[in-house]
């Protein structure tokens, strides 16, 4: 089976190809040399088109139980966006928390064809697998939390021999079939269960006495030297907490170059300036981080309407729930592995705070100097839902419609807007294309994609070239999934199984002997049916598994 | 759709085996350390048992087959004669539902495409807690934290002991726990009258405390003590059994715990408005969060409750009590109860399953109807189809969710019996519609 896009305008940051028109060739799914001579079996005349890689969004709450529970807690979320079933797609629901189906689809009608679910708890894992096994259309993956769990943090205050530890973070990515590891409030959801409401960077936690500092180093360099490509994905200290910016920074200089991801920074980048003591950290955040090439970020942008956060800080997620709307927060300890919390949210552009998330994230964008380290997300569901990503891309690459949209929010904020106002940066097609498909894949290790060179999947998306980047993003033309048609004009045209991203470093298989004990003797689940083994994936959810390379480990 | 012989071993089986980390599906708690051997005899429980783990896996399956009109037909004519009933049927409805997650996904499939109506048979007790996580949210906590955390432990108005005969054993009373911070010996307040107390001994039980309440008054009994704790004056009322003093008291624990619990169990809270009840545990749970650490625990879950509500959640967006009629779901916890459709004469067809215990018939309807259910099942009236199918952990592979929301467990073939699999014959009725 060979297809053909002909005279596409191609951004390929990857291989550095700039909207230059060059035909495309697709065969058996895998982005080929191209032959003119063959006889192509489909052909598409995308001349004028802007042609990208499928998407990727490397950071979107998509499957696992708090985004059940979070289904569960808002009927009223759904019912104004009941999608019917078709001949060709299963029905559902939309809006800010959508089933499993819906997700899918709307993913792929906006050009994306990989989704990563940031916050898999390994207690978890099962479930967030059955979730994703039923979103078609997308590929996807999982990173797994450590850093709340008792057996690391028992690791690391008994001050085990460092080699235990990596064994157990890589058993646990094993376990749970995870591409990367997450770490979310450092110890904090632990010490929310011994009665602490705040774990500063280098505060201890009550009961097992070590800090968020050593939590995080530990688990970065335990990921650098197993040779994971993702490095330590940090949701750090205080989250939503005037003046965070302060341990945010700590943060990224805690990394004494050790690679780290930080997420969702508009929620960590807090001042206390101004008369109401709530003001924008970016500034600081983005000259820290611009010349701190060993850290990447991803900005989690808030933009405004009903959503719903979800997350593993049930520490900071208790705080939040009083401005819960509507008021009717869900907060759960969990397993002696974490915790979550589930809080309705509302981001109101008249409200001032809200107001300031929104210019602080936007602040974060067009500030930051280097697009392969910064990603496009609006953490989904707890910044935006995902179906905004359009809408924020238009902020990002139109600065009249960026300043159109700053007239409407909250005067207070407009007023501790200047920089804002001054940034005259629009992102070109090229920065986009870094910030949704180059940048992910390169950061996650996902071989073959996220580009369009020989050897790629065949994973595309085209785009006609509107001048209103929203309607642009929004209704791509045509979207392939390894080479096969599946959206058309914004509209699903083929369902396709999405395969499962996993890393598998080494481990000493020595480390199970400890574990068992440990489970046997503390837990309410037996280690082996802990253990999520690739059968479940493939034949119980009827999905593939694709093993990406990892480095080799370093002792 | 795994094929079910994809599903089985293939091999010959031994005459002789045993399982080792078998989980149950006869308890919501999904309790996966037992051991089980089959022989030529059938199964045997041989380590970590109660009653009802041996009543479910040590059952004796009746020979069954499939039948149509109570005569005795080859699957292939059921799953037929199923499908044209659903294919006629206007409005069906999708009851029992005690099947495992691959279950639950095919009766969704199936009922979207035949517009049909998806509720469990439990959904009526569930609703106790749904009713008020949707009304307002709710802190709560999971087996293991609650094992290896709590110091105080409140039952509230519910027979736990009776529902779940090893949940003191395992979680209550377990022979160590994690946290040396945690009370060598935890305090257990029983609030109910009649409640089996007997699960409150061994080595971790310290002070038993019981507020002789009616049940039925354990959200009162609460209320006052949130009351308490909030310094208003009042008093309980004489009829309530309980005096001013112990509620006192119970304040004061509470104050002083470290990690509260509150357990309740919705099958037990059997009387009308019992979601107020619940109100007031969780309204406990969240006024002491705000000086010291308490969570709730709800369990119940039985005949995979808990798993039909998370599947269908996460395929529809809703918590069961959806119809797709107009061919999207449709929420409505009172009118889609298919309970009070049964009842009102809604509905034009009731396919049930009851692939776990054999006590979970469907109610009396004049409606045709298509069972899948375990052999054995204490039918009082022959069905127009029925299909016998295997259970799940038992006589083949499945995934359950345990009862506190988070863990999902695998389940085992044990070989008990060569039965045909609920999600396969669900999804053939589908394919021949």
């Amino acid at each position: 089976m060979l297809i053909k896009l002909t005279g596409g305008r191609i951004y390929d940051p990857t291989n550095k190809v700039s909207g230059e028109v060059r035909d495309i060739y697709v065969e058996d799914g895998k982005i080929v040399a191209p032959k003119p001579n063959a006889r192509a079996d489909a052909t598409y005349d995308v001349k004028g088109r802007v042609v990208m890689a499928g998407a990727i969004d490397p950071h979107t709450h998509i499957g696992g139980g708090k985004m059940t529970i979070a289904r569960m807690l808002l009927p009223e979320d759904h019912r104004g966006d009941p999608v019917t079933r078709t001949e060709l797609t299963r029905a559902g629901s939309g809006r800010s928390v959508p089933s499993t189906h819906v997700t899918g689809y709307r993913y792929a009608e906006m050009g994306y064809t990989a989704c990563f679910e940031p916050a898999m708890l390994p207690a978890n894992a099962r479930q967030a697998h059955m979730e994703m096994g039923d979103t078609p259309m997308v590929d996807k993956g999982a990173f797994v939390m450590l850093g709340s769990d008792d057996y690391f943090l028992r690791q690391l205050a008994a001050k085990n021999d460092f080699k235990a530890i990596k064994d157990y973070v890589a058993w646990t990515m094993h376990a749970a079939q995870a591409i990367a590891v997450k770490v979310v409030n450092p110890g904090g959801i632990s010490a929310f269960k011994f009665n602490q409401r705040a774990l500063n960077l280098d505060e201890e936690h009550v009961y097992y006495h070590v800090t968020p500092r050593q939590i995080i180093q530990a688990l970065a360099r335990a990921i650098e030297e197993l040779g994971v490509t993702h490095p330590l994905h940090i949701h750090g200290c205080n989250l939503g907490v005037p003046g965070n910016i302060e341990s945010t920074l700590a943060t990224v200089r805690a990394s004494e170059g050790l690679r780290m991801h930080m997420t969702h920074t508009q929620f960590l980048s807090y001042g206390t300036e101004g008369d109401r003591h709530f003001s924008s950290g970016a500034a600081r955040l983005t000259e820290l981080v611009n010349k701190t090439p060993n850290v990447s970020i991803d900005v989690g942008q808030v933009l405004f309407g009903q959503t719903c956060t979800a997350s593993g800080d049930s520490m900071r997620q208790y705080a939040i729930g009083k401005s819960a709307n509507p008021k009717k927060p869900v907060i759960m300890d969990i397993e002696c592995d974490a915790g979550c919390g589930v809080v309705p949210m509302r981001y109101r552009d008249k409200s001032f705070v809200n107001a300031m998330q929104w210019v602080i994230g936007l602040e974060t964008f067009l500030l930051f100097d280097d697009p392969w380290r910064i990603f496009l997300t609006t953490d989904h569901p707890n910044g935006a839902p995902f179906f905004f990503y359009p809408h924020l891309i238009r902020l990002l690459m139109d600065k009249g419609f960026r300043d159109d949209m700053l007239q409407k929010i909250n005067p207070d904020a407009q007023a501790q807007s200047e920089l804002l106002k001054t940034l005259t940066r629009e992102y070109t097609l090229d920065e986009i294309a870094i910030l949704t498909r180059a940048g992910p894949a390169k950061s996650l290790g996902l071989q073959n994609l996220g580009h369009l060179g020989v050897g790629a999947r065949g994973d595309i998306t085209v785009y006609r070239d509107d001048p209103d980047r929203e309607a642009m993003f929004a209704t791509p033309e045509y979207v392939f999934k390894n080479g096969e048609l599946v959206v058309k004009d914004g509209k699903v045209v083929k369902v396709v199984q999405g395969a499962t991203h996993v890393v598998r470093p080494d481990y000493d298989k020595g480390i199970e002997k400890p574990l068992n004990d440990y489970f046997d003797r503390y837990l309410t689940v037996r280690m082996d049916n802990f253990k999520l083994p690739d059968e479940e994936i493939i034949r119980g959810d009827n999905g593939a598994i694709i093993v990406q390379p990892t480095g080799a480990r370093a002792a | 759709m795994p094929s079910s012989s994809a599903r089985k071993a293939m091999a010959e089986r031994a005459d002789k085996e045993l399982f080792e980390n078998v989980a149950s599906p006869f308890c919501g708690t999904l309790p996966d350390d037992l051991t089980v051997e089959r022989t030529d005899k059938g199964l045997k429980v041989v380590n970590n048992a109660c009653g009802q783990s041996v009543a479910g896996f040590e059952r004796k399956l009746p020979p069954s087959s499939p039948q149509v009109a109570g005569k005795v037909v080859d699957l292939a004519t059921a799953v037929k004669h199923a499908a044209k009933l659903v294919g006629k049927a206007k409005l069906p409805l999708y009851g029992g539902l005690a099947t495992d997650v691959e279950g639950m996904r095919a009766v969704l499939a199936l009922a979207e495409r035949s517009g049909g109506v998806v509720d469990h048979a439990l959904s009526e007790v569930q609703y106790r807690n749904f009713k008020i996580v949707q009304s307002t949210g709710w802190i709560m906590s999971t087996l293991t934290e609650v094992r290896n955390r709590a110091d105080f432990i409140i039952i509230a108005g519910s027979d736990i002991h009776k529902l779940h005969p090893r949940f003191f054993e395992r979680i209550v009373s377990p022979p160590d726990s994690m946290f040396d911070v945690t009370a060598p010996k935890r305090i257990v307040v029983f609030i109910g009258k009649g409640l089996d107390r007997s699960g409150a001994k061994g080595s971790r039980i310290g002070e038993v405390i019981t507020l002789a309440c009616d049940n039925e008054q354990a959200g009162d009994v609460v209320a006052l003590l949130r009351a308490r704790l909030r310094g208003f004056d009042v008093k309980p009322p004489k009829s309530c059994g309980v005096k001013l003093a112990e509620i006192n008291a119970l304040g004061e624990l509470c104050r002083n715990a470290k990690y509260g619990v509150v357990v309740w169990a919705p099958p037990s809270l059997n009387f009308p408005f019992a979601d107020l009840a619940v109100e007031q545990f969780t309204g406990l749970v969240k006024d002491l969060n705000q000086a010291t650490r308490f969570a709730g625990l709800a369990l119940g879950g039985a005949e995979a409750a808990v798993t039909a509500s998370a599947v269908c959640t996460w395929i529809s967006g809703y918590p069961l009590r959806v119809s797709y009629a107009s061919g999207a779901p449709d929420y409505d916890p009172y009118c889609h109860s298919i309970a009070r459709m049964l009842k009102e004469g809604e509905g034009d067809l009731l396919l049930w399953i009851a692939s776990i215990g054999p006590t979970l018939v469907p109610p009396a309807t004049k409606l045709p109807t298509i069972v899948l259910g375990t052999p054995g099942l204490e039918l009082t009236a022959i069905p127009d189809v029925f299909i016998p199918v295997g259970t799940p952990g038992v006589d083949h592979a499945g995934r359950l969710v345990r009862v506190d929301n988070v863990v999902s467990l695998p389940l085992k073939d044990l070989g008990r019996a060569e039965l045909p699999i609920a999600a396969d014959v669900v999804a053939s009725i589908e394919s021949a519609l």
